[in-house]
């Protein structure tokens, strides 16, 4: 079910300013990879990338090659809309549909493209998402409930179980606990750990320790002044990124914001 | 000097008030001799048409047509404004939708005396084959006959001038209801794997349509008290009874149309008739304006909560 | 297409790769074809939309530029009669503009202090419900405001008065909430630190209205009374009840009827085709409708002209509030 990702000479445009330069880098499957930097530094940017989101935005592109086991995410015949299906995506603020309940949420993705799923696979379904995003015993008994009336960490992780549904091969996390309180966070850090037993996972943090704890790998996105495209400087295992980094400017970060 | 004016701005709050209860107070003394008045003596003095013997039998044919006219405005005219307030808030690019939005006002801006001479001269008699078409088709059902007139000034080409006259505002207030859908719900469902129209109908549909519903209930209250372009296209010299036949002519007549059409050659008891008509009319849009108004403001509360 | 001949391929080489290509390259077809017809619908509106805007603009230019003439603008309907190539629009003109120029002047003051209030006063229940009822009364229907109108004036003046200024207050009914709506706008455009710098300075709160408030957004108001002019300056209704219909140029506001523009198209557009003898010099059976086509251009270019003019006001004299 995980894919890895080899990213090649990533260069991602909004119209003619260039956003993130030069980005190569390998996401391996049934690991969390975390990205981390200063804000603006295209780490966000980098990821949406990683699902053709975005280029939704008008006037936004990318060049080169992301490459989900050997096959272009941006080659010709390749369908964006198959592609967010197969990367799944969850947002820094909670998003659950506001009309739709608990489970309808739950199914919003699987109903796009079976329309005629039976009662009893749905009700598996459900079920079985929301076991898998820790959601399971909080909501089983009130499934028929708008989304929006639970908790903001429980509509984090209805936004997962939203998104594992659909059965994706890698999971996109834009910061998806800096919304939430420190007991929702570590429910989610707590979750991330377990999924990655099936999903390649990349996340985007700002937070280190976040990063230091899930993660495998880290990758330090840095950008050398306004105006000026971010930057990969360095991915490596997690535990070399946070003792002993390759690059100063690295070390400068972790160190600075640990201090 | 300061109390002096404030009181000045809050007399012109209050004088608004009084100004739209005055409306109805006027119109009902001035309507009030056709209310009270026997049915012989409307029948003798009222103007009353042929076939009503009294002040029911006179309005209710009215409004009848009234309300036909602007439902079949309504039914016409809502889907097109919400394609093309999806297609400015969501399809059209930046430079494309900011025009549209320009042509749409411009739209709004043409006097409705204008789309009657259209709708009459240029119009009718181009539509009329279609109608006539129409009509024949639906004739083929046993049990059922639909004239069709040819010179083509029927209800149903009214009400298409009608669709075209209330399309702006239906589509700039649908318009700010879907431009103002939650990014975050569209990138949910964009992130499923969703398609443009597969987002929109996640998204952006749910949420706006309470909105739609207002928007279009303001272009029903439009519809109802138009004038001008019922009296141009509309060859009829009035209502007199209830009937479905919207492709023909001389069959229904509206209450607003009625009454700029008899009001000029009025007098005494017949006046006081079509006036009673107006009061009619007025409480219909204000009951249909007011509803739409409470929903986009209940609408305002939520949406500031968030 | 494209879906089976990738399955094509992805059968030649077998491999988890191809499994995968085929995933991100099938594309469900009845979910893209949904997609579309949506699309081609929203555009499909679109210029349904536009089809009777630009067949109307087209006629009334096409149809109405053969009598657009000084001539046309210049002269009145006195002494015309029949299919007389003669005639034009000046007493309606002049009619339009004087009773929209009554309607202004009844409008603007109440309308500006209304939204003033609204504004800089307004709270609790009072305001509210005049919010609330400004926006109901952008929808009573005009024919109504031409009745009011009628019923006021009939009260002190007898039934069959007509009068240039009862269509000004009967329009007056239909512009007041226009102006009330677009001044709030434009009054809350104002930022709040501005009256804070005023009221700092000692200046009472009047004063900061009159002075930094009404100042500020001088431009605004100017474009909303603009627009609002052009709103009803195209009414017929109230004033073909209210107003009547003369032949001749009147000026006077208070005294008989008077001619409006609006109502010259209808009544000329109602005489239909002038009846002409076989063989009669100047008679031209279409005149009526000839007239009525230059007047709709002309109200139609009135309303542009004040819709250009109070656009530019806003774009060209508005302060740029940082």
């Amino acid at each position: 079910m995980a894919q890895r990702i080899d990213v090649k000479d990533l260069n991602i445009y909004y119209g003619s300013f260039l956003a993130v330069s030069d980005v190569s880098m390998s996401i391996e499957p049934r690991s969390v990879t975390a990205l981390i930097g200063p804000s603006g530094c295209g780490k966000s940017t980098f990821l949406r990338s990683l699902n053709r989101m975005h280029e939704v935005i008008p006037g936004a592109r990318v060049e080169g090659t992301v490459a989900m086991d050997g096959v272009d995410l941006y080659g010709p015949a390749v369908d964006p809309v198959a592609v967010r299906r197969q990367v799944g995506m969850v947002f820094q603020r909670p998003n659950p549909f506001p009309t739709m309940s608990i489970a309808e949420n739950v199914l919003a993705g699987v109903r796009l493209n079976n329309k005629k799923i039976s009662k009893s696979d749905a009700a598996d379904l459900v079920e079985r998402s929301l076991v898998g995003a820790n959601l399971w015993k909080e909501v089983k008994d009130r499934l028929d409930r708008p989304g929006s009336s639970l908790s903001g960490g429980q509509q984090q992780r209805l936004c997962i179980a939203r998104a594992i549904a659909v059965t994706p091969q890698v999971l996109l996390m834009d910061e998806p606990a800096s919304a939430l309180d420190p007991i929702s966070t570590l429910a989610i850090e707590d979750l991330i750990s377990e999924l990655k037993a099936s999903y390649t996972i990349v996340i985007v943090t700002h937070n280190m320790q976040q990063a230091a704890r899930v993660s495998d790998r880290t990758g330090f996105f840095n950008i050398e002044g306004a105006g000026k495209p971010g930057r990969l400087v360095e991915i490596d295992d997690t535990a070399t990124i946070f003792s002993t980094p390759r690059q100063q400017q690295t070390e400068d970060y972790i160190s600075g914001r640990f201090g | 000097m300061s109390r002096v004016f404030r009181w000045a701005a809050t007399a012109a709050g209050v004088l608004l008030l009084v100004v739209l209860a005055a409306v109805a107070v006027f119109l009902l003394i001035r309507g009030w001799a056709a209310i009270t008045a026997s049915d012989a003596t409307l029948q003798s003095e009222g103007n009353l048409p042929p076939g009503a013997h009294n002040l029911a039998g006179y309005i209710g044919p009215l409004i009848f047509g009234t309300l036909i006219a602007a439902a079949l405005a309504l039914v016409m005219a809502t889907p097109v404004a919400v394609g093309i307030a999806l297609f400015v808030s969501h399809y059209a690019p930046r430079r494309v939708a900011g025009a549209v939005g320009f042509v749409i006002d411009l739209l709004a801006a043409i006097p409705s005396v204008v789309f009657g001479l259209w709708g009459a001269q240029i119009l009718a008699p181009r539509i009329a084959p279609l109608w006539q078409w129409v009509a024949d088709v639906l004739s083929v059902i046993p049990g059922v006959t639909v004239r069709a007139t040819a010179t083509g000034r029927s209800m149903a080409t009214t009400a298409l001038v009608l669709a075209i006259m209330i399309l702006p505002i239906i589509t700039a207030v649908s318009r700010e209801v879907f431009k103002q859908t939650p990014h975050l719900h569209q990138e949910a469902a964009l992130a499923l794997g969703a398609t443009r129209w597969e987002v929109i109908r996640m998204a952006v549909l749910p949420f706006g349509r309470s909105g739609v519903v207002s928007a279009a209930m303001l272009g029903l209250g439009r519809a109802l008290g138009e004038t001008m372009a019922v009296l141009m296209v509309l060859s009829t010299s009035s209502g007199t009874g209830y009937s479905f036949q919207i492709f023909d002519s001389g069959v229904l007549q509206t209450i607003a149309a009625n009454i700029a059409a008899k009001f000029p050659d009025s007098s005494g008891l017949a006046v006081n008739t079509l006036i009673a008509t107006g009061l009619a009319l007025f409480v219909i849009t204000m009951a249909v304006n007011m509803l739409a108004r409470w929903i986009v403001s209940r609408r305002n509360e939520f949406s500031g909560a968030n | 297409m494209s879906a089976t001949s990738a399955s094509a391929t992805a059968s030649t080489a077998p491999g988890p790769d191809n499994a995968l290509r085929e995933l991100l390259t099938s594309v469900d077809r009845g979910r893209q074809r949904k997609n579309r017809t949506m699309t081609g619908l929203v555009w499909a509106a679109f210029f349904l939309a536009m089809t009777p805007l630009f067949s109307l603009l087209w006629t009334v230019l096409s149809h109405g530029l053969a009598k657009f003439t000084p001539y046309f603008l210049l002269h009145s309907m006195r002494n015309v009669s029949g299919g007389m190539d003669a005639g034009g629009a000046y007493h309606a003109i002049a009619g339009t503009l004087l009773i929209t120029l009554g309607t202004t002047v009844i409008s603007v003051p109440i309308g500006l202090l209304a939204a003033i209030y609204l504004v800089e006063y307004g709270k609790g229940p009072l305001a509210r419900a005049v919010t609330f009822f400004v926006d109901v009364m952008t929808g009573i229907p005009s024919i109504v405001a031409g009745l009011f109108a009628f019923a006021v004036f009939a009260i002190f003046f007898g039934p069959g008065v007509r009068l240039g200024v009862m269509g000004s207050v009967a329009l007056a009914l239909l512009m007041i909430p226009v102006v009330v709506r677009s001044s709030e706008e434009m009054l809350r455009l104002v930022p709040n630190e501005l009256r804070e710098a005023a009221y700092a300075l000692g200046v009472p709160k009047w004063l900061t209205i009159v002075k930094v408030v009404l100042r500020t957004s001088v431009a605004g108001l100017t474009t909303s009374v603009l627009l609002a002019v052009a709103r009803v300056i195209g009414e017929t209704a109230p004033l073909l009840i209210a107003v009547g219909t003369t032949a001749s140029i009147n000026f006077n506001l208070f005294a008989g009827r008077m001619m409006t523009l609006p109502v010259f198209i209808y009544d000329q557009y109602h005489q239909g085709p002038a009846r002409c003898a076989r063989n009669a010099t100047n008679c031209l059976v279409s005149i009526n409708l000839d007239r009525a086509w230059a007047a709709a251009l002309t109200l139609l270019l009135i309303v542009v002209i004040l819709n250009l003019v109070g656009r530019l006001v806003t774009w060209l004299f508005a302060p740029k509030l940082r």
